[in-house]
């Protein structure tokens, strides 16, 4: 290289820099940044009030687990906290499961209709996808509130004699959960399946594998990228979710996004909130790097 | 495949749960619109057509104000985002890759990875401390909040657009003798413009959709629709709620359609 061509290639990403760095530091003030506040702050004392002493404490952090027993002076396992840690990962992982057994087949339906229909089919799950997800939580609690219409509906059929109690409680949760996030999982499988080489179909079929085998054996190993990329999509944010819970859930079934909130806003305990923003953030972040580790092997391995 | 009508892309079941899919996608949001017009005041129960629930919105103050707020945040957020993400595009596409890409690729897509309630906790805090120490309150706190997390959204269709261009035109424009920043107003930004207006658009949306943040960083009396309907919802739940919903669905649908007629595809 010429020593005008080094320099050409320092300009080019010294502009790249300076092009960059007015969005940099908007999200380092407004949106990174603080976020190494939360870790600081999970390591100091609580304020009884609201806010913190700056003093260095672990209470934050032990409080996630455990809880101090007044009476008998020692620490216990804090049952309340483990009982909302196991909802937000089991409503998590079901949410993901469920949106899987029902995004799988639409994305696989949209991706074999006609070239012409896709586009039209692919606009009716965006739609929903970019409606606010406050409204379309609220549409799905009037159908299944006590006095929604599936209730009402059912009530006048005859099919029962008191409203079903579906609200406020965990299964409400996890309707909602997967009613708001089946678009996230849809769109990266239907980004798969249509890239997928519909020959080897016939081909499977061809050396008398049964429609099952070809699902389990050819279909599925190949759209995994896609599989894992929704399950991510959807996972993620059913961990951190706080409306859903909060509007189906009631005061309750809460998860861990209501948890945190309640830390901040309500029981005034910042810094057990901060360890548990920061321990959600860690579990994420995990979740992430797995996926780009996955999603990088298959690469690898020639499966694109 | 000599059996008749085999074919070789169908599962079964598929098509059947695909379209219930459709249904239970639509069905609460068709219902909700509906019964945004309906005179009685149950949820549930149909008493005739009638505009009065969107009389009510429009006559509450508390609306009206909400309204604004959502409206301002949301252009000054569009407006700023859609801003610093075109310049972050034109210096992260089109150049050699350079030490520290990727850095910038991860710091952009942050809002999307992050978990928007521990972003919440963290602007809380972190706003709380320059709320106490300037004394400022305004609404300054939230449109910068907004304009973040709306970054990624406008930089993904404009960057899409600037990769997509064709880079002889403006070889062809410096050829000619302009100069690099004539060559940018009069060549890139009208070709670049269709991108630009899409990633606003995402961006106005994004803002407008927004609850948890702003329910954590506003301060006393800063409601914006979505916070103002979550507020209301502590309380009776009353077919307002369903017109005010109604009219934001329209405008993200508006938006939406826009939005892909600007990036389609001429083919």
């Amino acid at each position: 290289m010429s020593p005008a061509e080094e320099q050409a290639v320092k300009t080019s990403a010294r502009n790249g820099w300076l092009l960059s760095a007015p969005a940099l530091i908007m999200l380092a003030l407004a949106a990174a940044g603080p976020l190494l506040i939360v870790v600081y702050y999970s390591f100091l004392t609580a304020n009884d009030t609201g806010g913190v002493i700056r003093e260095f404490s672990l209470e934050g952090w032990k409080g996630v687990f455990l809880t101090y027993d007044i009476f008998e002076e020692r620490y216990a396992l804090a049952d309340a906290h483990l009982t909302i840690f196991w909802r937000s990962v089991w409503l998590s992982l079901a949410t993901t499961a469920l949106t899987f057994a029902i995004g799988f087949p639409t994305a696989w339906f949209i991706a074999t209709r006609p070239a012409t229909q896709r586009a039209m089919w692919l606009f009716l799950i965006t739609i929903p996808f970019w409606t606010n997800l406050l409204i379309r939580t609220f549409a799905i609690n009037e159908v299944i509130r006590n006095e929604g219409i599936l209730n009402t509906m059912l009530l006048w059929l005859g099919v029962i004699d008191a409203p079903l109690q579906i609200v406020y409680t965990e299964t409400a949760v996890l309707i909602g959960m997967t009613y708001v996030y089946l678009p996230l999982m849809v769109l990266p499988l239907y980004a798969t399946i249509e890239r997928f080489d519909m020959r080897l179909l016939e081909a499977s079929y061809d050396l008398y594998a049964s429609r099952w085998h070809t699902l389990r054996r050819v279909i599925l190993p190949i759209v995994k990228p896609g599989i894992i990329a929704g399950s991510i999509l959807v996972f993620v944010p059913s961990l951190g979710a706080y409306v859903t819970p909060r509007i189906l859930g009631g005061g309750k079934k809460m998860m861990l996004g209501n948890f945190i909130e309640l830390q901040f806003l309500q029981g005034k305990n910042w810094p057990l909130g901060a360890a548990l923003s920061v321990l959600l953030l860690i579990i994420v972040m995990a979740a992430l790097l797995v996926y780009v580790r996955v999603a990088n092997r298959d690469r690898g391995a020639g499966h694109g | 495949m000599a059996e008749r009508g085999f074919e070789i892309s169908r599962l079964p079941g598929f098509a059947t749960i695909a379209i219930a899919a459709f249904v239970i996608l639509y069905l609460p949001i068709v219902t909700l619109v509906i019964f945004s017009f309906n005179d009685s005041n149950s949820v549930a129960v149909w008493g005739g057509f009638s505009l009065h629930w969107y009389a009510d919105a429009w006559a509450n103050d508390d609306v009206k104000a909400a309204t604004m707020r959502s409206l301002i945040i949301g252009v000054s957020a569009a407006v700023l985002s859609t801003t610093l993400a075109t310049l972050a595009a034109l210096g992260t596409t089109r150049r050699k890759a350079f030490k520290g890409q990727t850095f910038i690729y991860v710091m952009i897509n942050q809002p999307l990875m992050v978990p928007e309630i521990v972003t919440a906790v963290a602007l809380l805090i972190f706003f709380g401390i320059i709320k106490v120490a300037t004394g400022y309150q305004g609404l300054g706190y939230l449109i910068a909040a907004h304009t973040a997390f709306c970054i990624p959204f406008a930089y993904l269709p404009i960057r899409a657009r600037l990769e997509s261009m064709d880079l002889s035109l403006e070889t062809a424009a410096a050829d000619l003798y302009a100069s690099p920043w004539a060559t940018f107003r009069r060549v890139t930004l009208p070709l670049l413009a269709p991108g630009i207006m899409a990633g606003a658009m995402l961006a106005f949306v994004i803002s407008l959709d927004d609850v948890v943040i702003t329910e954590f960083v506003k301060s006393g009396g800063q409601d914006t629709l979505p916070t103002y309907m979550l507020g209301q919802l502590r309380r009776a739940f009353t077919p307002e709620v369903n017109a005010i919903s109604t009219m934001l669905l329209g405008v993200t649908v508006v938006m939406l359609t826009a939005f892909f007629l600007l990036t389609r595809k001429k083919d």
